[in-house]
């Protein structure tokens, strides 16, 4: 079995995976590791990160400067390929014109989907996390702890990766011995914001991320992560191996050939392609899951995007891991008698509650950063972070949750802009270029969105895709909750760059305009919630859909509440939990 | 997308994506089925980036779309270039050497509305600074000396107060001037130039050199 096309379809298959990314990937994982049969339907084409990375291309070498287009949101090196905010002959609409109300919807038309070019900070949930309505009667309490969850964060931080340091702090879950491979050292400007902002009580930390700052432990994590599974052992000791460690260079959003950061289509795929379980079908855009006359998921319907058939293939259950929204989307376009609005939706919850995640930025330049006398200071990506500080506050703050900081210091890869300074020529300009050169730093703020009835998509009425598809129409609002954080994000950014003795950009008071729209932190998640309670949700705690329990949801549409912490993590554990579980089911005969 | 490099460019990139999103959106809003995406204008004689390009390869200004400069305005622009951004040391080529008024001959020649904004800017520009020294001097401005050069150059260049009649002078060298240095240290001179010396492989991650730190009183 492997990457294959539509001639090699076998019959029937134990499992169909729509989507290819952290949760489809992890999925496919899970069940071939454990012999099970699977067909992974991928919309977009096939891509190898070995072969198509842009490793060591300096901008120079991509047209305009590698520049943010239309067609490369994030510049012309980024690994998202056939995507972004906009996909042609795939639209997406929105109920108001307010730009307040409009949700931006990314999605990647590729094999590995977003996980070939996110951020791979990978942030555990803590206790408080699952169980927010319980703490501020905000949003929803999720049907499962945070001591359900934990294994499985263990198991995939060995199984992908992840840098970061255990510190022992308030809601900010520390990982078994031996699970994280070590942080790398702090960059300058890193420990100078350390240093100056002790006095406010914020820690500055490693942050984690699915990057190999060491080569796994191949002898010892297999057997951890698949006790009493020799076969598996084998494959992903070999898997392992085949990953070299991160050489600190060149942007990990570029996807990396090396194999030495987490994306589904390096570390998850090769080893489920290995065991011979899994088939994978590119260009084959899911348009519905169907049902037997059981009431149960039997397969799915997709169009061949390479021939714009409508093709349809068989499967004893299914699992949906094509991001939230296109999750949503194809459950509502899986209509019939017996689900008349929508498969798995009679709660109506389809498309209800969808969050992103609560962003603002701010930067500034920074006097004592000028003149840093020259020194390699790349080291893919951030390296520390701080995480949410106020928990003891929380009654004070006029917002609920909270936020983690990410921010950006050093001498990186010169860009356009580079040259702002000035004003003048020759070579007392390009002096004064030199010296503030690595001198900006750059926060971000990264926070809990609580869900809201205003934020939602549905089927649009009239507007189809180019394959006759009914498309997603978004409602969004935030709440004040949202807003008031992201001004008090401004003014905490503001407070650190004073503190380092910087100049910052003028914060913004009105919260509502610091705020980056809805759905531009792609982290979006909902849409199909977990829950206790078949009323209120779509899906019990093993992401088993209430009405159909042969069809799982497993990317971050089951998510209830969408913690500051980053969700790619979290869909991984809960897939693989969800995945254990089917698995369980299918062998005792229960599906 | 997390990653926040240094000087927070995707953090810019939101932004700047976000403007022309919001452009988009604004024109979906007028068409009946909400598929601006499917409309976007295509430059005569040129092609767009494209949703899929090779990404591991090199692009020359020119290969996706046609250059526009004239001879004479590409000759002005390769002099203004190296008056801006002249070698300091030993061995170093000049800009123009290195191609950077390709890059910017490529920049105000390409079909994006981002870019679009400097092509009357840069290319008018060129066309006054070969007119103003003609005034001056009865020569193009390549032609010039360079005390004469310089005569031009500061009066536009900002450093002191500028002229009312060279206002839109002054706005030209400031643009003309971004991009240049943009060309140039995105450039593996310029990063040398700059003091860049990453995009080589590590076996660890050093951190800091004590010289850092203790220009940051950490050490």
């Amino acid at each position: 079995m492997a990457i294959i096309t539509e001639k090699d379809l076998q019959p029937t298959y134990d499992v169909i995976v729509v989507g290819s990314g952290a949760g489809g990937g992890q999925s496919a994982y899970t069940l071939t590791m454990n012999g099970v049969k699977v067909l992974m339907l991928e919309a977009g084409r096939n891509y190898d990160p070995v072969t198509e990375t842009p490793m060591f291309q300096s901008k120079a070498d991509a047209p305009l400067r590698a520049m943010s287009t239309r067609e490369k949101p994030f510049g012309f090196h980024d690994a998202t390929v056939d995507g972004g905010w906009e996909v042609p002959g795939e639209p997406y609409t929105q109920a108001s014109e307010d730009p307040k109300q409009r949700f931006f919807w990314w999605r990647a038309r590729m094999l590995g989907g977003r996980t070939n070019h996110w951020g791979r900070i990978s942030l555990r949930n803590g206790p408080y996390d699952f169980k927010p309505y319980s703490r501020d009667g905000l949003g929803f309490d999720w049907p499962l702890s945070y001591e359900d969850v934990a294994p499985y964060y263990d198991k995939v931080e060995m199984l992908v990766g992840v840098y970061g340091s255990n510190e022992g702090l308030e809601n900010t879950p520390d990982s078994p011995n031996g699970t994280l491979l070590p942080p790398p050292k702090a960059r300058a400007g890193e420990l100078f914001v350390k240093k100056h902002i002790a006095k406010y009580g914020m820690p500055v930390i490693p942050i984690h991320r699915a990057i190999l700052s060491t080569r796994q432990d191949h002898v010892n994590f297999p057997a951890r992560l698949h006790p009493n599974n020799p076969k598996a052992q084998k494959i992903i000791a070999k898997a392992m191996q085949e990953r070299a460690a991160c050489f600190w260079a060149t942007d990990c959003g570029r996807g990396c050939s090396i194999k030495a950061n987490y994306q589904s289509t390096t570390v998850h795929l090769p080893p489920a392609l290995a065991t011979g379980n899994l088939d994978i079908l590119c260009n084959a855009h899911a348009r519905e899951v169907t049902v037997g006359a059981d009431g149960k998921a039997n397969g799915v319907i997709y169009i061949d995007k390479v021939t714009g058939q409508e093709r349809a293939v068989k499967g004893k259950a299914v699992i949906l891991a094509a991001s939230s929204g296109e999750t949503a989307r194809i459950l509502l376009n899986s209509k019939s008698s017996r689900f008349p609005n929508g498969l798995a939706n009679g709660s109506g919850l389809v498309g209800k509650y969808i969050m992103d995640t609560v962003g603002a930025g701010l930067g500034g330049s920074v006097p004592a950063f000028e003149n840093m006398p020259v020194h390699n200071e790349e080291g893919a990506g951030a390296h520390v972070y701080i995480p949410w500080w106020l928990y003891k506050d929380a009654s004070k703050l006029g917002f609920a949750r909270g936020y983690h900081i990410e921010f950006g210091t050093g001498r990186g890869m010169p860009r356009l802009g580079v040259g702002a300074a000035g004003p003048g020529y020759g070579k007392s300009y390009k002096e004064e270029v030199r010296q503030k050169y690595g001198a900006g730093i750059g926060f971000s703020g990264r926070g809990e969105m609580i869900p809201n009835k205003d934020s939602f998509c549905e089927l649009d009425p009239a507007v189809k895709d180019k394959w006759g598809i009914p498309v997603l129409k978004f409602h969004w609002k935030w709440s004040e909750h949202e807003t008031k954080q992201a001004a008090h994000m401004h003014a905490t950014f503001a407070m650190i760059i004073e503190a380092i003795g910087g100049k910052a950009r003028k914060p913004e008071a009105d919260g509502a305009k610091a705020i980056e729209p809805g759905g531009y932190i792609i982290h979006e998640v909902g849409g199909a919630i977990m829950g206790a309670d078949a009323k209120k949700s779509v899906t019990n705690q093993w992401n088993q859909c209430w009405e159909v329990p042969n069809l799982l949801l497993n990317d971050g549409s089951a998510f209830c509440s969408n913690a500051d912490k980053n969700p790619t993590l979290t869909i991984m554990a809960l897939a693989w939990r969800a995945t254990d579980h089917l698995i369980e089911e299918m062998r005792k005969g229960n599906l | 997308m997390e990653n926040i490099p240094a000087e927070n460019p995707g953090a810019m990139d939101r932004r700047q994506a976000l403007k022309w999103i919001g452009a988009a959106a604004a024109a979906a809003a007028f068409l009946p089925h909400a598929t601006a995406q499917d409309k976007l204008p295509r430059p005569a004689g040129g092609q767009r980036i494209g949703w899929d390009p090779v990404l591991n390869r090199t692009y020359a200004p020119g290969e996706l779309w046609p250059l526009t400069l004239t001879p004479k305005q590409r000759k002005a622009a390769a002099s203004l270039t190296d008056l801006i951004l002249p070698p300091d040391n030993p061995g170093d080529k000049q800009p123009s050497q290195l191609g950077v008024q390709d890059f910017i001959d490529e920049w105000i020649s390409s079909p994006y509305d981002e870019t679009a904004k400097d092509r009357p800017v840069i290319a008018e520009g060129l066309d006054w600074l070969d007119a103003e020294a003609q005034r001056r001097f009865r020569k193009d401005f390549a032609d010039l000396d360079e005390p004469q050069k310089c005569a031009i150059a500061d009066d536009i260049c900002g450093k002191t107060a500028v002229k009312k009649e060279f206002k839109s002078a002054q706005n030209f060298f400031g643009r003309f001037r971004y991009l240049a240095a943009g060309g140039y240290y995105t450039t593996p001179q310029g990063w040398k130039d700059i003091g860049y010396v990453g995009n080589v492989p590590m076996v660890d991650f050093p951190g800091p050199t004590p010289e850092a730190l203790k220009h940051l009183g950490l050490a």
